[in-house]
């Protein structure tokens, strides 16, 4: 563990904008595409278990 | 012994039940993955004596970009496949791949340009590798609106395979873009031939990422494919 403390991690040795910009948006596509297909997926369990 | 029925999961019907029951062991394998790659990433992988801690981007941007070039080759061969073999669900594989391998083309291009501005000094330069990558991002949103345009499935399908198999000439153009042209982006430091030119944490840790997209990537087209298929053939996804 070579940061000092968790500002320092946030800091990200002054690149912290970059850094966490390119993760945050990385997240946020992923995680999203995932969302949405799950919940579409859920939706449509759910409705085969209706008509079943 | 029996002969192997290479055709028994090549219909809607029978695909489906098959890739609800895969998705789930992608989506946890690449859960994994992320979560130790990550872990490396931030908490093993050392300073870089040169970039600092900037360079940390690439264990996203590299996973992203690789994504990005094998996603439309493995599209573009269910394209292929589909023409050769005229099965529906190869269209139908061809079509689930295609917004995740654009994101991943986004996501390279974004990564790529929030790493150049500390490292190069700007977000965007038309560098040989920087601007085929970009033909790719259109490439794939030309297949996306392509194939949304045309009202019949089947033909939507055909029509986009074309366009996917003329664009595959642009992924070896930008594998080996900074081999042939003069460019800012650095060359591969990562190939089957010679030793790794990378700290083994920071290799590592950027395999495991890479993993973990694959994986990804994966599980999003198997569920895109079970949704493309309830809309065309619901009596296919019928669960058996």
């Amino acid at each position: 563990m070579q940061w000092g403390s968790w500002a320092e991690f946030w800091a990200m040795g002054g690149y912290g904008l970059y850094v966490w910009g390119s993760f945050a948006v990385t997240l946020l596509c992923m995680a999203g595409e995932m969302v949405s297909l799950i919940s579409t997926e859920r939706a449509a369990r759910k409705h085969d278990g209706e008509k079943a | 012994m029996a002969a192997i029925n290479w055709f028994k999961f090549s219909s809607p019907h029978s695909f489906y039940p098959l890739a609800g029951r895969m998705m789930p062991w992608f989506l946890a394998a690449s859960l994994l993955l992320s979560i130790v790659g990550l872990y490396v990433a931030f908490f093993v992988a050392p300073t870089d004596f040169q970039q600092g801690e900037s360079y940390r981007i690439i264990f996203i941007h590299v996973p992203a970009a690789w994504m990005s070039m094998f996603i439309y080759l493995v599209m573009a061969g269910w394209a292929g496949a589909g023409l050769v073999f005229n099965t529906r669900l190869s269209g139908m594989m061809a079509r689930a791949l295609a917004p995740t391998g654009a994101m991943f083309t986004f996501l390279a291009l974004w990564t790529g340009a929030l790493w150049g501005k500390p490292t190069w000094g700007t977000w965007w330069v038309w560098d040989a590798r920087l601007t085929s990558e970009l033909i790719l991002l259109f490439l794939y949103i030309g297949f996306l609106s392509l194939t949304a345009a045309i009202e019949d499935e089947r033909r939507a399908d055909r029509a986009g395979a074309v366009l996917a198999l003329v664009g595959v000439v642009n992924i070896p153009i930008i594998y080996f873009s900074v081999v042939w042209w003069n460019t800012l982006h650095q060359g591969a430091s990562v190939s089957l031939k010679s030793a790794p030119k990378m700290a083994t944490t920071m290799l590592i840790g950027m395999l495991l990422m890479a993993l973990a997209f694959w994986m990804y990537s994966i599980a999003a087209a198997l569920l895109r494919v079970r949704s493309i298929i309830r809309e065309r053939e619901p009596r296919a996804a019928a669960e058996v």
